[in-house]
């Protein structure tokens, strides 16, 4: 019994340490929200051929932070940063191409553009924020989706969709779930990878992480935010792009 | 021609599964709330809306349809027209609240990782369009679609009223019929600024004519029907299919079970047009409650069961109390505390509050002398009656 009793004591005093150690990666994303089974194949290639990476952040105002510090500490400036670090033999470029006010329609129209510009191998598309502001239809928000997602497979690159940031203080006057479900599904059927930043916001609103409900004038939250967001960004970019394998084969 | 039956005694099961629907509806309506889990939009396709729509079908069919036999397509439209006017102007007044909240809300708030939600206020920089449009129910905010849905029904109800009276199969077969040209011809009312309505009257009005047509005879003629072994077997099945898949929902792992070629079957499901997958999931809801719960089950009349049935019998006024309450949680939520506590204190006092408010209504209307089901003295007060339609 003693015994048994310094096990308890044990396991509890690890575990406020393990505790302790955490709360550096208060930003923690569970597995389940993570985890998809769709691959990013031309990112692959491009690694393992090129040496290279280029990304597109096509997006709009949550895509983006004001100030003079908004721009590097916004999550394509961090995701650049991150996925340097990680892939230190690759050359990895994250180029924003962020408009505000656009639905998933004019984005999608645009897509073209941005891959005769930038020729990215991979576009991650930050979308649905403004069309549930608008309460688009939502048949002619799923073809959007599919006409974007489409045009840019077509131009020779991946595509990682992301749905909209969570806001606990405007929710009650914008109906995101339609919206996100949507995303979901399209998602689904085009294997695409969906960064599920709606639930892991809310994830880290639910276990304290981050008091998304606080008012704050300076970016100290927002870029906090922005950071895990980044980090998120990359492990389902090293995931579905296999890449933690090729990085371990190197 | 023949005389439909009707049921003469009220249904407590309508007002009981109303009244939870009420409740269902308030805990969705909070935004963020955990304790919202525990409602069966989680669990399968349909959700609370469903049993609104088709229990107030029902109802309004069962007093309304009373009130033309005995005194008249013309009167019975007018109190129907009246009803809708009712909701007409608690859809205003609660348009109003709902602007003082998110006004407020939104203008004392600041936090620059928000700055592109913020733009939900950008109707309110034309005043002038946006007013108007609100009050022709073209604008629309989240979570108020539902009155003008009641309000439109409601305006269509007297001539469909008068055909189930005379030909009930006709008038059903009618309603299947505009449900599918509009499935077909994409129909719905415009909405401002962009796109159509969220619930599409052309759509769910299949659900009300439906709950209108069960309860002038249509019931009893299911009867068989929803009593036996198989349908039983068949609606269980789907609701462990429906529950199968929604988990997939909440866990993406999960998803890869889901062999594609299903996944383009069922996806989308369409909450705007009553997805068929969503009225079946309804009516298998039903096949199994009325099997497990009989009209005459003595638990209707029991004192746990008071409080629901209480809150149905009242639905038009706790269904808008409930709306603003759950603009109020939302409030109480920004500018108290988020955690999960105050999520279960505002969910149970809200829902303590509807109860309240439904038994004061009660308490007054016995006072003057109208007791729920009761047949009103004079003036035939349908809507006030506790028939409440």
């Amino acid at each position: 019994m003693r015994t048994l009793a310094g096990f308890v004591v044990l396991g509890l005093l690890s575990s406020l340490m393990m505790a302790a150690a955490e709360e550096q990666q208060i930003c923690e994303i569970p597995g389940y929200l993570l985890s998809g089974h769709s691959e990013l194949k031309r990112v692959a290639a491009a690694v393992k051929r090129g040496h290279s990476l280029t990304i597109a952040v096509v997006g709009t105002g949550s895509s983006a932070l004001a100030g003079p510090h908004g721009p590097s500490s916004a999550y394509p400036a961090r995701l650049e940063a991150v996925l340097k670090e990680r892939l230190p033999t690759v050359t990895v470029r994250v180029i924003p191409v962020v408009r505000q006010r656009q639905t998933a329609d004019e984005m999608a129209k645009g897509m073209p553009k941005v891959l005769a510009d930038e020729k990215p191998d991979v576009v991650i598309w930050q979308t649905g924020t403004f069309d549930a502001i608008r309460r688009v239809e939502p048949d002619d928000f799923r073809a959007a989706l599919d006409e974007g997602i489409d045009a840019v497979e077509q131009g020779g690159a991946d595509v990682v969709l992301m749905n909209m940031q969570y806001s606990p203080r405007t929710e009650i006057m914008v109906a995101l779930d339609p919206y996100a479900d949507t995303m979901r599904v399209v998602a689904q059927q085009h294997e695409v990878p969906l960064f599920d930043r709606l639930s892991i916001m809310r994830h880290w609103s639910d276990t304290g992480a981050f008091d998304l409900y606080a008012s704050s004038k300076d970016n100290v939250l927002a870029a906090r935010v922005h950071d895990c967001i980044a980090h998120g960004i990359a492990d389902v970019i090293m995931d579905a792009g296999r890449l933690n394998e090729q990085k371990a084969g190197q | 021609m023949h005389a439909p039956v009707i049921a003469t005694e009220r249904d407590l099961r309508l007002d009981l599964f109303r009244g939870i629907a009420l409740w269902l509806i308030f805990l969705d309506h909070i935004p963020s709330n955990l304790v919202a889990w525990i409602t069966i939009r989680n669990y399968g396709f349909s959700d609370a809306t469903e049993i609104f729509v088709f229990v107030s079908g029902y109802t309004a069919a069962f007093v309304y349809g009373r009130e033309m036999r005995e005194r008249g397509f013309l009167i019975a439209g007018a109190h129907i027209a009246r009803r809708a006017w009712q909701i007409y102007v608690a859809h205003v007044f609660l348009f109003a609240i709902y602007l003082a909240e998110i006004t407020y809300v939104v203008s004392s708030f600041e936090n620059p990782l928000y700055v592109e939600e913020m733009n939900i206020l950008d109707f309110l920089k034309q005043p002038d369009v946006t007013i108007i449009q609100a009050l022709l129910l073209k604008f629309k905010p989240a979570n108020m679609d539902v009155l003008p849905l009641y309000i439109i029904l409601l305006l269509l109800f007297p001539p469909i009223l008068w055909l189930l009276l005379r030909q009930s199969t006709l008038a059903l077969g009618a309603s299947v019929l505009l449900y599918v040209l509009t499935w077909h011809f994409n129909w719905n009312l415009p909405s401002y600024p962009t796109g159509t309505w969220f619930f599409n009257p052309f759509a769910w009005q299949l659900l009300f004519v439906f709950g209108a047509w069960c309860a002038l005879g249509g019931a009893q003629r299911l009867a068989d029907v929803l009593h036996s072994q198989v349908m039983l077997g068949v609606a269980l099945a789907y609701l462990v299919f429906a529950f199968l898949i929604s988990l997939t929902w909440y866990l993406p792992a999960a998803s890869q079970f889901v062999p594609s070629w299903l996944e383009q079957v069922i996806y989308p499901i369409d909450k705007v047009n009553l997805d068929v997958l969503r009225f079946a999931h309804f009516l298998a809801l039903a096949v199994v409650t009325v099997h497990f719960v009989p009209s005459t089950w003595p638990g209707l009349k029991s004192r746990w069961l008071w409080a629901p049935i209480v809150c149905g019998q009242h639905s038009l006024e706790i269904f808008c109390l409930g709306v603003f309450l759950s603009f109020a949680a939302h409030f109480a939520m920004t500018e108290i505390s988020g955690a999960f506590w105050m999520q279960v204190l505002a969910s149970g006092v809200g829902i303590l509050i509807m109860i309240a408010a439904a038994g004061l209504l009660r308490w007054y209307k016995r006072a003057e002398g109208r007791a729920p089901g009761a047949r009103p003295k004079k003036t035939p007060d349908a809507d006030l009656a506790g028939g409440e339609a």
